[in-house]
């Protein structure tokens, strides 16, 4: 039973940070109808920054509020210079010009960091485990990714459901053309959206890197299952994100943990132990196009037409 | 007249062009990881390579050495294409390194159709020891289960009863896990691999480690992979409840990244920096000199070897590469310092050979350094070597 | 399309003549290699050409392409392993498991549009890949090495590196002559009005889903075709093969030669790969006066220059390079 409740802390805490990545993704897709496939390159640019800064300034936490700056920052650049080309053209051309901006990414990254990536070493008080239930000991790091982003959900929510900035995000997911209609300044709406988006998939990679290691690429696995949580969620839904990635992330961790057992029973230990992660790592795209092909526009569809 | 003369001429200088241009020097291509987060390990590897030419005055048998080094980008296709073009292209003499069992499996073909001598200089896919061996293809490093077997054996003597094993899923994962249980005599209370290289979080799995409350876990992770275990199995809590024993997951690469977290957890090799031969001194002297901050790793080690191995038999047949046959002899021979000492080949080419307990200490400076504890298990063959057709 | 001697048609024509003698150049040179790299470009032109059909003339975005370049190799892959190294099986094999996925992943996915359709192909090319990667039997993750080549009657050597490069080329023209037939064809013309206004064709009578299926099945079928000849080409099949960058890959190819043209994915597919091979020598030579040795240090940050190349390129020459080409001809031709 308290194998049980690790895993499903496991799946808890990767679900949320998923979910950090996933919620900038739906904003910029639903709001600006982009389909940004370098926000995976954004997550790998907020784990360099924050080994870079934890590294001059000797502590953890300020290297990632600097490194969750500079990720803001950043994304911003990126939508003046780059993203704001690209609106209102179609998805191929978002597809290929963000993929070309993955390449760009990934090679400065190797120029100015170096081939051989960065760990980021916490500091000793979260390198350990702690006692949360009677006999179950669990990571304090993991802990307190899943604290921090549940932290950030709520954030989240009352930016979206109750301030005026939420409420021109939420009219601009259901109807782009209306709000430019009624005299917004939608170009800095649309620049403060792709940084908030950014700073988000930026925490998400610097939490995660003294678990990964901060490396090349690190975002293009990942960057998949965020649009996989995308599209369950429905495009432009942050509530659809948060429960597709709750979702994912359960039905990744279990999988990975009890598909080994299952498969025991029906295969050779052997073949069994090679189709186990190959399997696990199936289910996720499995679920996708089973709720695409029973609700094709995904659960909770933002613009309801 | 004079005209069947120049034609003759012409004719001669034409066919002896390709000859003589081959006389001039040796080359030999060396596919290995220099980019991404395992380029540590290649640069290991080149740096060794490299000392070992220095060594030889960067010439064999009188002839300058031209060494082409290309990157693999740990994945078997880009290695199996790299390795091809160094064939065709270049049209190496020797093709050396590969540090991964499955690029190793993916690039061999081109090697063994083309006749180009190989020297494996760590992977060690349990095939090519077997079914797949050729003459054409020797190792400096081990086949893939004897050091999983040897820790196997440690295990036996320190009286552990059951273990749980980890590792990743690719050919060498495989075979490492499946080494183990060769030679442990207590039981294996469970298994677990993991999606090789991308997964990096092995939370679900040292978790069902935890449940099973084995007497030990065993872990094969080599380059970043092992940094990253060592500090989820300490952030599990595991540190001190449940002793870890090791193979290739810790070493000169990754102990500045582990530091600590590495202290007093065993792992089993062949090659360890302080083995007391004199050829090894020299290695790891100069190498500390050439590279300053730096320490040299089993795979470097392997490397040494691969070069001086390669120098041997080019000097044994006075640098005539066109016999194959005799090359062949004198590879076989390997008559060449090892920086492990004695060294000779099985019938599969592949070595027979010592491993060492070693563990990790502080030196007086307070680095990190590995040193051996005690021999394991003496010249030692691996299982695979009868599966071999070659005799 | 116009058949004038205009400078696009020349150039076509130049380089599909340039491909044809290509052997040749390399016998001269002796450079084995050459005859290597083109034999994958070739075959990876003959995959963009399919991947054009349903993306420049259906408006199908399909986001995992080469999930067929995976299937058609593995046929070959798998039968191999098994010791059934004929041709005549293996080859037949790999079409029909491709077109067999096309029209079941098809069927399916073509009930969703736009970004959806996007990422449901990229999701069931996923699910094939994590498939294939658990097969323990046929190597997993590793992949797995093909030791003996398709084997046809007595002069076909699929071993023979002519030989197969000249295969690869008729295949690749053959193809090409197929998809120009097709979208010159009635269904042609029912798939593109169906990309322009569905809604439209739908209202005239034509049932354009299942025209839609048929050419998706079409092109499935002939990208495994282009599987099966690269299972040949590298005696070796990976699941890497079938990830979603190498459908990314594909799409480039495209887009980079010009959507909606028959040759144009052929352009992008050596456009592409000769870039990947030359844009490091012509950044280390561009450096070079500025730094001297060290220049060659950064031949190998070509991507670095290839990415806002594909972004410029979607920006400003839509047409891809067939486009630019067409360009050229409407200014000499006032």
């Amino acid at each position: 039973m308290t194998l049980f409740i690790e895993q499903c802390l496991n799946g808890l805490q990767f679900g949320l940070l998923l979910f950090l990545l996933a919620a900038g993704l739906t904003l910029v897709f639903g709001i600006m109808d982009l389909v940004n496939l370098a926000h995976g390159s954004l997550y790998m640019i907020g784990a360099y920054f924050a080994a870079t800064f934890a590294a001059w300034t000797d502590s953890f936490v300020l290297g990632a509020v600097l490194a969750l700056l500079a990720t803001l920052v950043v994304g911003m650049a990126v939508e003046v210079i780059a993203m704001r080309r690209l609106y209102g053209r179609d998805h191929l051309d978002h597809v290929l010009g963000t993929f070309g901006l993955i390449l760009f990414f990934d090679e400065a990254v190797r120029l100015i960091w170096g081939p051989e990536g960065l760990s980021l070493p916490l500091p000793s008080w979260l390198n350990t485990a702690v006692t949360i239930l009677p006999g179950m000991q669990y990571s304090a790091y993991r802990l307190s990714i899943i604290v921090v982003s549940l932290a950030v959900a709520v954030f989240l929510y009352v930016l979206v459901m109750r301030t005026r900035i939420g409420m021109l995000i939420r009219a601009g997911a259901s109807n782009r053309e209306m709000v430019g209609a009624l005299g917004v300044n939608i170009k800095l709406l649309y620049t403060l959206v792709f940084g908030l988006g950014a700073a988000l998939a930026g925490l998400a990679g610097l939490m995660q890197a003294p678990i990964l290691t901060v490396q090349i690429g690190m975002g293009e696995n990942i960057l998949i299952v965020a649009f996989v949580i995308t599209v369950i969620g429905g495009i432009g839904s942050v509530r659809g994100a948060f429960i597709a990635a709750l979702l994912v992330g359960f039905v990744d961790t279990l999988g990975r943990s009890y598909l080994p057992d299952l498969l025991r029973l029906v295969l050779s230990p052997n073949a069994a132990s090679t189709a186990a992660p190959a399997l696990a790592s199936m289910l996720i795209y499995l679920l996708m196009a089973i709720v695409l092909v029973v609700r094709p526009e995904g659960l909770f569809p933002a613009s309801a037409k | 007249m004079r005209k069947t003369l120049l034609a003759a001429g012409t004719a001669l200088l034409l066919a002896a062009g390709p000859a003589m241009a081959q006389q001039k020097s040796i080359k030999i291509g060396f596919v290995s990881t220099f980019s991404g987060p395992v380029a540590v390990i290649g640069n290991d590897m080149r740096n060794s390579f490299e000392l070992a030419l220095d060594h030889m005055g960067r010439k064999i048998a009188g002839m300058p050495v031209e060494v082409i080094y290309e990157d693999d980008g740990f994945k078997p296709e880009v290695g199996k294409q790299k390795t091809q073009k160094l064939i065709e292209s270049d049209k190496v003499d020797f093709i050396s390194g590969y540090i991964w069992s499955n690029v190793l499996l993916a690039s061999i073909k081109p090697v063994v159709d083309s006749k180009t001598f190989m020297v494996i200089a760590n992977a060690g896919a349990s095939q090519v020891a077997g079914e797949l061996c050729s003459p054409y293809v020797f190792s400096t490093s081990w086949q893939n289960d004897q050091t999983p077997e040897a820790m196997g054996l440690y295990m036996n003597q320190k009286g552990v009863k059951s273990v749980f094993l980890i590792g990743p899923n690719y050919a060498a994962g495989r075979d490492m896990l499946a080494g183990v249980s060769h030679t442990f005599k207590g039981k294996v209370v469970g298994q677990e691999l993991t999606t090789w290289p991308a997964q990096l979080d092995f939370s679900a799995e040292l978790a069902k480690a935890k449940a099973a409350n084995p007497d030990a876990i065993f872990v094969f992770y080599p380059g970043k992979a092992g940094v990253q275990f060592l500090a989820q199995y300490a952030q599990a809590g595991l540190k001190g409840k449940i002793p870890l024993y090791t193979a290739f997951t810790i070493d000169e690469t990754s102990l500045p990244l582990q530091k600590d977290l590495a202290l007093g957890v065993p792992g089993a090799q062949e090659w360890v920096n302080d083995l007391p031969n004199d050829a090894n001194k020299k290695f790891v002297a100069d190498y500390m000199k050439k590279y300053p901050g730096h320490r040299p790793s089993f795979y470097g080690a392997q490397s040494y070897d691969a070069a001086n191995l390669i120098a041997s038999a080019v000097t044994a047949t006075k640098g005539n590469l066109t016999d194959k046959e005799a090359l062949r002899k004198a590879f076989e021979k390997a008559d060449f310092k090892s920086v492990r000492g004695n060294f000779k080949f099985g019938n599969n080419h592949i070595p027979i050979q010592n491993f060492y307990l070693q563990d990790v200490v502080k030196d007086a400076k307070g680095d990190y350094v590995l040193k051996t504890v005690a021999t394991i298990v003496k010249d030692y063959q691996d299982a695979s070597h009868s599966k071999c057709p070659m005799k | 399309m116009s058949t004038t001697l205009n400078p696009r048609n020349i150039l076509v024509v130049a380089l599909l003549a340039a491909l044809v003698l290509l052997p040749v150049y390399a016998g001269l040179t002796g450079d084995r290699f050459m005859l290597t790299l083109f034999t994958r470009i070739v075959i990876l032109a003959l995959a963009a050409v399919s991947l054009n059909l349903i993306l420049g003339y259906g408006g199908m975005m399909s986001f995992g392409h080469a999930v067929y370049l995976g299937i058609g190799g593995y046929a070959v892959g798998m039968l191999a392993h098994e010791g059934i190294y004929t041709g005549f099986v293996q080859w037949p094999v790999a079409l029909a498991a491709s077109a067999l996925f096309a029209l079941v992943i098809g069927a399916l996915s073509l009930r969703t549009r736009g970004v959806y359709f996007i990422m449901i192909t990229l999701a069931f090319a996923q699910m094939a890949y994590y498939g294939i990667a658990g097969l323990a039997r046929y190597g997993g993750d590793d992949g797995l090495t093909i030791y003996k080549r398709s084997q046809f009657f007595a002069p076909i050597d699929l071993s023979n590196k002519v030989q197969f490069y000249y295969l690869c080329l008729a295949l690749l023209y053959g193809s090409i002559y197929l998809v120009w037939r097709l979208v010159n064809s009635r269904f042609g013309m029912v798939i593109q009005g169906s990309r322009s206004n569905d809604l439209r064709m739908r209202a005239i009578g034509f049932p354009t889903y299942r025209y839609r299926l048929v050419c998706f099945v079409i092109a499935g079928t002939l990208c495994g075709l282009s599987g099966a000849l690269i299972a040949n080409h590298t005696d070796f099949v990976s699941p890497a093969m079938m990830y979603w960058t190498r459908s990314g890959d594909l799409i480039i190819m495209v887009v980079l030669g010009g959507m909606g043209s028959v040759v144009g994915p052929v352009i992008g597919a050596v456009a592409l790969l000769v870039l990947e091979e030359a844009l490091p020598s012509v950044i280390t030579f561009v450096l070079h006066p500025f730094m001297g040795e060290k220049a060659a240090g950064y031949g190998e940050f070509w991507q670095i220059v290839l990415g806002p190349l594909l972004l410029l390129v979607v920006l400003f020459a839509r047409g891809g390079i067939d486009g630019l080409l067409a360009k050229l001809r409407a200014k000499a031709v006032p």
